[in-house]
């Protein structure tokens, strides 16, 4: 590891000490924050006790679900645009605002019409995910280079053959990225969904850990969500660096 | 005819630190260097030689390692001086600012009255051929253009002695030949000393009274070359045959240098071949 | 004809939305999503009455102070860790980190240090906000050419009037596209933290109309959210694009 990512973690590392520290020494309240040394303890108790296993599942399984849909059904809209200009034109506005938009505010009325069910979690999911992954699959596209089209058809491949083993591999970074930002909105989405109503999960544990003032429970469940959300994001963002390289065309 | 010294560098050289991912490297020198007043001097050497490192130090923006610089009798270290003027290999040019205000940039913060800037400024832009782009804004120029708004910028301060690195180095060989003789109209009027960094042999044989050689990093003066031109002179004189000789003199000078700076070692390598 | 043409699409793409809206209605039904004609006649009625006045005074209170937080934090990271390259290239990946974390998880540590009040909601709003300010104002002042500072450097200008004269507009474009995403991204944790454990703001309105059913509400006050952001958007876009232009 390079100087600088020592730097990092003895950053982190100190952090994590000084919060430590303050909690042990009374100078933040128990009742606020607990050590981060009882934060693992509580989390460690809890995996072992394996009565988190239901709500792991749920929310992890949600999520991969919404993931799917959105990087599937994302790239099939982008696809669909791309080969449409004149309505790729017409949704262009839409596309540039939806993200300045508080999409999620729109959870509680998914609500009103299909009950407190997976439903409403799984379409504000898709909702804010997918249009990630229909921008980063156009950008994609437009970037594939022209001069790709001519040497299939001097290779004489058909349609298909030409989308497979050219137009999607020049595409690739570019869509990598989509299915990053994917994965970190259904993360988001899903995990406030819970949060703010829902019949189990997670999300729901932990407002109901916080409702209970059951500190070390709520803690433990906020630290598990992180840590899965964070070393997921990580990986992605390593991948989409070792593909940033070819999306810059290898200059640096 | 012994002009005075306007700066001087005496064994200067300038060994840039060890940093992370580099041991120190010495970039330049020992150098020593009279420059006379209003002479018109290039530095011609391979790529890396230390040719922008010569200028910075010269002009106060790096200090030296080692040795002393002065500009009319006063040392230069670190900090540069009223009176240097510099010209940039990139562009310098502030894309928020009309070609108007970025020649007035650096008039306005010496508190110069208003209406000697409106002179000095429209007076810097018609010598450049500028006029008619006073309100334009660089984005809107061509690459050369931009150059010569920085000129014009410099140009208005009324510097005594006037630096050029690369200036031309992104243009095409015509257009830098008429540069050239813009650069040549430019010194006759200023009266400056002009000191100009190239890699080009022609454009510094065309263009200087004299011309130092300089080697593969770390940088050293090889030869100074006096070309002898009358002060009078523009880029027809890529005609005489004594612009053949000094260019094929330097090439001598340097082509070992050359091969030096890309990788070889030395002039044997070169003859085997 | 481009212009008439792209307005065309434009009607018949609204016309298409309302169409879809209207047959979502008749699945749905009225309790649960109104239909798209009664649903705007409600929005007249609704924006005047003193309910939706209250709450829309108490949001845009928290997100008034959050943007301020937001932006005051966020340019002092960015400047920071702009011109510092070491505290750049260690902050930088973990601020990243951060910013793509669902940070909902932490809303209730954030209650539990500010209260259940107006900082709780604020502090959260910023706590979105701050991130995409410090990073873009990160970036902008990183990608300063080196010339720039070189040439104020022979221009003789002193420390403060580089940094006014030449640091400061070469940098603006893009810090504005920071605080243009933390402005959305700051009123999107201000409404979050409103739907939880509040009982005042536009938030806390919605999910009471959800209780209560009063979907036609909801569906009003969730529209006007989504017409606010957009103007402001597309207002803070045009100001970026104006000094895009001549960069």
């Amino acid at each position: 590891m390079t100087r600088v990512g020592w730097l990092r973690v003895a950053v982190i590392v100190a952090l994590i000490g000084a919060l430590e520290l303050a909690c042990r020494s009374g100078l933040i309240n128990h009742q606020t924050v607990i050590p981060p040394s009882e934060m693992a303890g509580a989390l460690w108790a809890l995996l072992a006790s394996g009565s988190l296993n239901a709500d792991i599942e749920r929310t992890l399984g949600m999520i991969a679900l919404v993931i799917a849909l959105s990087i599937l059904l994302g790239f099939i809209a982008g696809i669909a645009l791309h080969a449409l200009p004149r309505v790729r034109q017409a949704l262009e506005p839409f596309f540039a605002t939806y993200y300045a938009v508080p999409i999620f505010i729109f959870y509680p009325v998914l609500i009103a019409i299909f009950g407190l069910s997976v439903m409403p979690i799984v379409l504000i999911g898709v909702a804010t995910a997918v249009v990630a992954m229909i921008i980063a699959t156009l950008n994609g596209l437009d970037r594939v280079p022209g001069v790709l089209g001519k040497v299939a058809r001097v290779h004489r491949l058909g349609p298909i053959r030409t989308a497979v083993t050219l137009q999607l591999p020049a595409a690739a970074p570019y869509l990598f990225t989509g299915v990053k930002l994917s994965v970190s909105y259904g993360f988001i989405a899903v995990i406030a969904a819970e949060f703010i109503l829902s019949p189990a999960g997670l999300g729901r544990d932990i407002a109901d850990a916080y409702a209970d003032f059951n500190n070390r429970r709520m803690y433990a469940l906020i630290l598990f969500l992180l840590i899965v959300a964070t070393v997921v994001n990580a990986a992605l963002h390593a991948l989409d660096m070792s593909f940033a390289e070819r999306r810059r065309g290898g200059r640096p | 005819m012994e002009r005075e010294v306007h700066a001087r560098l005496a064994a200067v050289t300038r060994v840039y630190r060890a940093a992370a991912n580099h041991p120190p490297v010495h970039a330049l020198g020992p150098v020593d260097l009279d420059l006379r007043k209003g002479e018109f001097f290039a530095v011609v050497g391979p790529s890396g030689c230390g040719k922008s490192t010569f200028l910075e130090v010269l002009a106060g923006l790096q200090p030296p390692t080692a040795g002393t610089v002065t500009f009319e009798g006063k040392a230069v270290n670190g900090e540069v001086a009223d009176g240097i003027g510099v010209v940039f290999q990139e562009d310098a040019s502030f894309p928020w600012l009309t070609v108007w205000d970025n020649a007035a940039f650096g008039l306005r913060r010496n508190g110069v009255a208003a209406a000697e800037i409106r002179r000095r400024v429209d007076d810097a832009l018609a010598f450049m051929g500028l006029k008619d782009f006073a309100r334009a804004y660089p984005s809107q120029l061509s690459g050369g253009m931009r150059q010569r708004v920085c000129i014009a910028r410099t140009l208005v301060l009324q510097p005594r002695l006037i630096l050029l690195d690369e200036p031309f180095g992104a243009l095409d060989a015509q257009t830098r030949l008429l540069m050239g003789d813009e650069v040549l109209r430019l010194w006759r009027r200023t009266g400056a000393t002009i000191l100009l960094i190239t890699h080009a042999l022609d454009e510094a044989a065309m263009l200087a009274d004299r011309v130092g050689a300089m080697s593969a990093r770390p940088g050293r003066f090889i030869d100074i070359i006096d070309t002898g031109w009358p002060r009078e002179r523009d880029s027809t004189i890529v005609a005489e045959a004594a612009f053949g000789e000094i260019t094929g003199r330097l090439w001598e000078r340097l082509r070992g240098e050359s091969l030096k700076a890309l990788g070889h070692s030395g002039v044997n390598a070169a003859a085997a071949e | 004809m481009t212009a008439t043409r792209r307005l065309t699409d434009t009607f018949v793409l609204v016309l298409i939305t309302l169409a879809v809206w209207q047959v979502l209605h008749r699945i749905a039904g009225s309790t649960a999503l109104p239909a798209p004609l009664p649903t705007m006649s409600y929005l007249m009625r609704n924006v005047t009455t003193a309910r939706f006045a209250s709450n829309a005074a108490t949001t845009a209170l928290s997100f008034f102070f959050a943007l301020l937080l937001a932006y005051g934090i966020g340019l002092g990271f960015g400047i920071w860790m702009g011109a510092h390259r070491l505290s750049g290239a260690v902050g930088e990946p973990i601020l990243v980190a951060f910013y793509s974390l669902p940070k909902i998880v932490l809303y209730p540590v954030v209650l539990l240090i500010f209260g259940l009040g107006i900082s709780g909601k604020v502090a959260f709003g910023a706590l979105h906000g701050f991130l995409p300010v410090a990073l873009l104002t990160m970036g902008a002042i990183r990608a300063i050419p080196p010339v720039y500072l070189r040439s104020a450097r022979t221009l003789r200008l002193t420390p403060w009037q580089t940094i006014t004269t030449v640091l400061l507009p070469a940098a603006l474009p893009e810090v504005f596209t920071g605080l243009r995403i933390g402005f959305s991204v700051t009123l999107l944790g201000v409404l979050l933290g409103e739907m939880f454990a509040s009982k005042a703001g536009l938030g806390a309105m919605i999910m009471t109309d959800m209780s209560l059913a009063q979907s036609e509400d909801m569906v009003t006050v969730a529209i006007l959210l989504f017409v606010f952001a957009a103007l402001a958007n597309a207002v803070l876009l045009w100001i970026e694009h104006r000094l895009h232009r001549r960069v």
